[in-house]
């Protein structure tokens, strides 16, 4: 999505096209200058922040990761065992990933993660979280209903399928291991991860079918 | 505190709404809430369960009517009226009036990629042994604090098995009203869910939340 980041113009809003911005876009704006006029904010460091979200940190590190435990056994136990350092040896660290676990999905248990307080969640491995996962329907839902919650994502788990939903209330966070898909034998981790999608590590889908990339 | 962020088990909210090709912001205010949100951490004129605690302290109706970058930004200010950073009118009008509090410190963009890989561990050298380990069952307790807690509503009075042991974390309900981090044992706890929500639900569904020590008791 392109962005206008020049500093002498209005910064656009979606819903207001032209010179006409919404209340919360003024409101945003009007502060934006007071905080630069007061010296505590470097426009250019808002700059940075958000290009570094829309371009480098994102859930394609998270599949990556998965790509990896899908291929590499001693990579998997080392991952499950240790997620934090796991995924720092790929080069996945920092804000909002400082304390990391991964939960693996078998045939007996589904995963799913959820943050009923706030909106808690691996930005290091899955950048930031889409609107639905901060939004009271499924902060709510998740854990006294995720059968219902899974069914609004298509995803219908068999009877016998216990499911795990694991509430970030502190500063861990959260990866869910996806099963690697039937029919992936000998398959590279750059293939494999084109089938992890974001909501296959949050646990509200599962990793694509091999068809799905033809 | 029984605030309007402690969502979960609540109903009426409608169904989960995923949207096709998200983007990652819906307009360009939002990543700007986002941005000046983080930048200002860095003057550390809070933390982050401050940073929490002015979001949940915002009315219940407001809350609940709110986009979360609107919440985000209205946490924001809160904070930054809280230590004298801006007036209310400044924030409003967006216009100086009076001079800049100097802070601790300012992000730029220089910094950026450093500060954003480096994050901030809340764990801690632990200052007592942990009264707990790992298949220990253990108790919530039931505590209501006005103050800021982690212990969700659904979870308290309810017993449950320790699955994991984090080592000391800084303290949430200490840390958010600056009496200091006080770096306390934090475990993964599971719950069976039929013990919270029931018997419709299936027997081996489960529940687990991170809590801290205090939150705890022997089962």
């Amino acid at each position: 999505m392109p962005h206008d980041h020049d500093h002498d113009h209005a910064h656009g809003d979606d819903h207001h096209h032209g010179s006409e911005l919404s209340p919360i876009a003024l409101r945003v704006k009007a502060l934006e200058s007071l905080l630069v006029e007061k010296g505590y904010v470097e426009p250019e460091a808002l700059d940075t922040l958000i290009e570094t979200y829309e371009t480098k940190i994102g859930p394609r590190n998270g599949a990556r990761v998965v790509a990896k435990a899908w291929s590499d056994p001693k990579y998997k136990a080392w991952l499950l065992d240790d997620a934090t350092a796991a995924i720092a040896s790929l080069g996945y660290t920092g804000r909002q990933g400082e304390h990391m676990v991964t939960v693996e999905n078998t045939p007996e248990t589904h995963n799913l993660v959820v943050c009923t307080l706030c909106s808690c969640y691996p930005w290091s491995v899955l950048g930031l979280p889409p609107v639905w996962y901060k939004a009271p329907p499924y902060r709510s839902r998740a854990v006294i209903d995720p059968r219902g919650v899974l069914t609004e994502f298509g995803l219908m788990l068999p009877d016998d399928t216990a499911i795990s939903v694991w509430d970030s209330t502190a500063e861990i966070r959260y990866l869910v291991l996806p099963m690697r898909p039937q029919g992936t034998e000998g398959w590279s981790e750059e293939k494999l991860s084109q089938l992890v999608t974001r909501d296959s590590m949050i646990g509200t889908g599962i990793a694509l079918a091999p068809g799905a990339l033809l | 505190m029984n605030g309007p962020q402690d969502l979960g088990g609540q109903m009426g909210f409608g169904p989960v709404a995923p949207e096709t090709n998200e983007p990652l912001f819906h307009a360009d205010w939002e990543s700007r809430a986002l941005a000046l949100t983080l930048a200002m951490g860095a003057t550390r004129e809070w933390n982050i369960d401050k940073s929490r605690h002015a979001r949940e302290s915002l009315p219940p109706a407001k809350y609940l009517s709110m986009s979360y970058y609107e919440i985000w930004i209205s946490g924001l200010i809160e904070l930054m009226v809280g230590q004298g950073l801006v007036t209310r009118e400044e924030a409003a009008s967006g216009k100086l009036a009076v001079p800049p509090k100097p802070v601790a410190g300012k992000l730029l963009a220089k910094d950026v990629a450093a500060v954003l890989a480096k994050g901030g561990p809340t764990s801690r050298t632990a200052i007592t042994a942990p009264r707990f380990k790992p298949g220990d069952k253990v108790r919530t307790r039931n505590i209501h604090p006005t103050g800021h807690t982690r212990l969700p509503r659904y979870l308290r009075g309810h017993t449950g098995e320790i699955v994991r042991l984090h080592g000391a974390h800084v303290f949430p309900d200490t840390n958010a009203h600056g009496k200091g981090e006080n770096p306390t044992a934090l475990y993964t706890v599971k719950f069976p869910a039929r013990d919270i929500w029931g018997e419709a639900r299936h027997p081996r569904d489960t529940v687990a939340a991170d809590l801290w020590e205090p939150y705890l008791e022997p089962a």
